[in-house]
């Protein structure tokens, strides 16, 4: 069989047409990983602009740019949006991009739903800005407090938009997570156990497990909220034998697992950075893939953390004190990982690399502050203060931003087929580092003075002022640094040099296709003997892995290797649907159910429920295919 | 048995595997099977809910312990209503497509019986969702069953037109082995959710 015309085959049954219909109908990962990214990124502009607006509110005191109300939303809305619209979501970008490229598979084990996924977060983004547009934006913070979120002291459609927004973003991210999990398990190449698993991918799966089991506690306090608010009903309201705990308990149940669920694929795609700018294998392979999955378990079992101030019995709060203290312990063996991989190699300082670096600076500064409030005295030091703002920010900035940015500098040349610039890459990582840290770290300080967190303004005279400037203009560098991104992003695409399939000389399976990798991903299935395909033969271990020759096991129809879940041996020949609108109209239906919801028109939810119905039932409507026998 | 030839360039002699496998060992079952574990923790912070609220109130349930006859047939019906469906799933795995439809009909009609003595038990309570937090979690945990038991009913409905139209056979019924997985769960989770609300109150107090 001569290679080409299977390529050119290959390359005619998996293309997505042109045009709207393409556009609305794909299921290509590769164009779901892209649109997740880009809107993403928008998500993370608004909240950034969202920021910079708040930081001029409070860069002097007694300041009236912004009414209270206004900036209630504001702040609201900035919490929100970064980390539910942008945190994950951006990591379910780079996942969807890569999953099957790490893993040597054509595509996701459910395509439909991968699109799916997209087009409900989308809408959800719509909803919530919907509510911003209309003037009438969530406005209690994004962990929402009951009674202040209540309907007694909350009325108007703003926790409509709150719930609602929120409901249709848990769809989204649990069916994401579902692909994910079963793509992990049954689309593996052949040859690829668990032991030889890109390490990715077990932050990526230990996140969609804690998404499988946590969201519904948020879905669940989010319906009763609605309830409460729509209804009349009663859940959180003392007087009818309610709690206002009820809340918080079902918020931060799902709330910390949500935390490691934004963190760990960040950890995770260190983890692939690290080996290639150190030139030689991870060292602790084990020890970093039982980590993130310790990690991910004890997630579940802190969550009293946030509540320290609530008036629990001191005994339980010990507890849950005692298990943060224990998470110190599995995020600890990553970090040591790393540095002894980075020690042990001979490390590049790439801009890929300087943002691993920022990355480890921040996680120390952001884990070791958490080990403050993580202390139950401590806590109620600062409770509730810009301490608590600070560290937050150590946490998702240091842990999310900055490992996706490495990642960014070190993929984005494999979506695009070009490099970015290291030069402008060291100014950005310099100005982001500089700009974070005069920012968020002066902000511990403000927090021990006793500024709270969420007043939109201040009296002269507390000591607040110099440092809050500080904190605005590092604020304003961080942005710059940010908008350095951009730039050299748009650069790339003008005037980069062409990637090729392996810029980094890296050893997993992703760099092993064309750089953007063809429709079909890979010409042929590869067969995986070792952690590092594409470094074999220099490890001497002889060639193992069949990267460019195997099964191309049909080019008449869209199929790839199913493989055992554990080892990774080839157990069926998986089918993969067409093309098709149905995931979008389905989206778009309860896109209409949740407007309804809000707005009380309930015409509107039913007819959408009545169209997703037939959309889901048309997605699921398979005549039997011919069979050969 | 429908194979596709698989060629590996390398030593292994080329081998021969199923298309879609077993049903247990394709994506879809296990997609079924996720779907249902992330169900079944919405019924467990359901459920927490109410614990949590009868253990931080004095007098619970307000309006004593509610009477269980209804939700004894109920649970009864729903309970015997999996045996059908699983009567079912052997015939489609015979070939039988005239006795799956049998079945489905069976399990429909079973399931459509618990919606309306539901409804029934729902409009006999003297309370309604808006008295206090017992009622509002009461009506809001049993609706959200009987919200699974609907789309329940109508995954069967679905499957029961599919199957009209010979979408199955005895190879190829992924289909009828999620709906019919889905319903077991449904079932499965009202033992809990009838064991908290009419047993407990009774077995506490």
């Amino acid at each position: 069989m001569a290679t080409a015309t299977i390529e050119t085959r290959l390359h005619r049954l998996w293309e997505t047409p042109n045009g709207l219909y393409g556009f609305l109908a794909s299921t290509d990962h590769k164009a779901v990983g892209r649109r997740y990214l880009v809107t993403a990124f928008v998500f993370l502009a608004a909240g950034g602009v969202e920021a910079m607006v708040m930081r001029a509110q409070l860069i002097k005191p007694a300041n009236h740019l912004l009414s209270p109300e206004a900036y209630n939303q504001l702040f609201t809305m900035h919490g929100m949006t970064m980390i539910f619209w942008y945190a994950s979501p951006i990591l379910s970008g780079i996942s969807n991009y890569f999953f099957p490229l790490w893993i040597g598979a054509r595509d996701f084990a459910f395509p439909r739903l991968n699109m799916f996924s997209y087009w409900t977060y989308l809408m959800s983004g719509v909803v919530l800005y919907t509510g911003y547009i209309a003037g009438v934006a969530p406005d209690r913070g994004w962990f929402n407090y009951t009674p202040l979120a209540g309907p007694l002291y909350s009325p108007g459609l703003n926790e409509n938009f709150y719930c609602i927004a929120l409901l249709l973003l848990t769809v989204s991210t649990t069916v994401g997570a579902i692909n994910f999990i079963v793509t992990a398990f049954k689309l593996r190449a052949p040859g690829m156990s668990v032991g030889r698993m890109p390490l990715a991918l077990y932050g990526t799966l230990t996140a969609s497990f804690a998404n499988v089991f946590a969201l519904p506690s948020l879905s669940v306090s989010l319906t009763y909220l609605y309830l409460e608010h729509r209804f009349g009903l009663h859940f959180f309201d003392v007087a009818a034998g309610g709690r206002p705990l009820l809340w918080q308990h079902l918020f931060w149940i799902f709330a910390h697992p949500w935390v490691y669920i934004i963190i760990l694929p960040a950890l995770s795609f260190v983890s692939m950075i690290v080996p290639t700018f150190s030139r030689r294998p991870i060292i602790g392979y084990t020890w970093n893939a039982l980590g993130v999955v310790a990690t991910g378990v004890l997630g579940f079992g802190v969550w009293v953390h946030h509540m320290f101030a609530t008036g629990l019995p001191p005994m339980a709060m010990s507890f849950f004190m005692a298990g943060s203290m224990a998470v110190v312990l599995p995020s600890a063996i990553s970090i040591f990982v790393w540095l002894v991989t980075i020690w042990h190699g001979r490390p590049v300082m790439s801009t890929a690399m300087l943002f691993v670096f920022g990355f480890i600076f921040l996680f120390v500064i952001g884990g070791v502050d958490g080990v403050f409030t993580g202390s139950i005295p401590a806590d109620w030091q600062v409770t509730d203060t810009y301490f608590v703002v600070s560290h937050i920010h150590y946490v998702l900035i240091g842990i999310n931003v900055f490992p996706i940015l490495a990642a960014f500098y070190y993929w984005l040349p494999k979506i695009t087929g070009r490099l970015m610039s290291e030069r402008l890459g060291k100014w950005n990582f310099w100005v982001m580092f500089i700009g974070m840290n005069v920012a968020f770290f002066p902000m511990h300080n403000l927090g021990l003075l006793g500024m709270p967190r969420r007043i939109y303004t201040y009296q002269a005279g507390l000591g607040w002022t110099a440092t809050n400037v500080v904190v605005s203009i590092g604020a304003y560098v961080f942005a710059l640094g940010v908008l350095l991104f951009v730039l050299n992003f748009f650069w790339s695409l003008i005037d980069g040099p062409v990637a090729g399939p392996n810029p980094w000389d890296s050893a997993s399976l992703e760099w092993a296709t064309s750089s953007p990798p063809p429709p079909y991903n890979f010409a042929v299935i590869p067969t995986v003997r070792s952690r590092d395909p594409l470094w074999e033969e220099r490890l001497g271990l002889g060639k193992r892995s069949e990267v460019f020759e195997g099964p191309v096991i049909s080019d008449e129809e869209k199929v790839t290797m199913g493989t055992t879940p554990l080892d990774g041996m080839p157990q069926q020949v998986m089918r993969f649907p067409e093309d098709s609108v149905y995931p979008f109209l389905t989206a778009l239906s309860l896109a209409a159910i949740c407007y309804g919801l809000i707005l009380g028109l309930w015409g509107l939810a039913l007819g959408g429920a009545v169209f997703a119905f037939f959309f889901v039932t048309g997605w699921l409507w398979y005549a039997p295919q011919p069979v050969e026998v | 048995m429908a194979t596709t030839i698989v060629q590996p360039g390398g030593t292994p002699p080329a081998i021969t595997l199923p298309v879609n496998g077993r049903p247990h060992h394709t994506a879809g079952w296990w997609g079924m099977v996720l779907l249902i574990c992330t169900e079944a923790a919405l019924f467990v912070f359901l459920l927490f809910s109410y614990f949590y609220l009868d253990a931080q109130n004095t007098t619970w349930p307000p309006p004593g312990p509610p009477d269980i006859t209804l939700a004894v047939i109920n649970t009864i019906l729903l309970v015997v209503s999996s045996v059908p469906a699983r009567l079912g799933m052997k015939s489609i795995r015979r070939d039988s497509r005239g006795g799956l439809s049998v079945c489905i009909i069976v399990t429909m009609l079973m399931g459509i019986a618990f919606l309306i003595i539901e409804a029934i038990e729902w409009s006999q309570k003297t309370f309604t969702p808006q008295t206090d937090a017992y009622s509002s979690l009461f009506f809001t945990i049993t609706g959200f069953h009987y919200a699974h038991v609907t789309v329940g009913l109508l995954m069967l409905l679905v499957i029961l037109l599919r199957n009209r139209a010979g979408h199955f056979n005895a190879r190829r019924h992924l289909a009828v082995e999620n709906t019919m997985l889905y319903w077991h769960f449904v079932g499965v989770v009202w033992l809990f959710v009838f064991t908290t609300f009419y047993i407990t109150p009774h077995w506490w107090r």
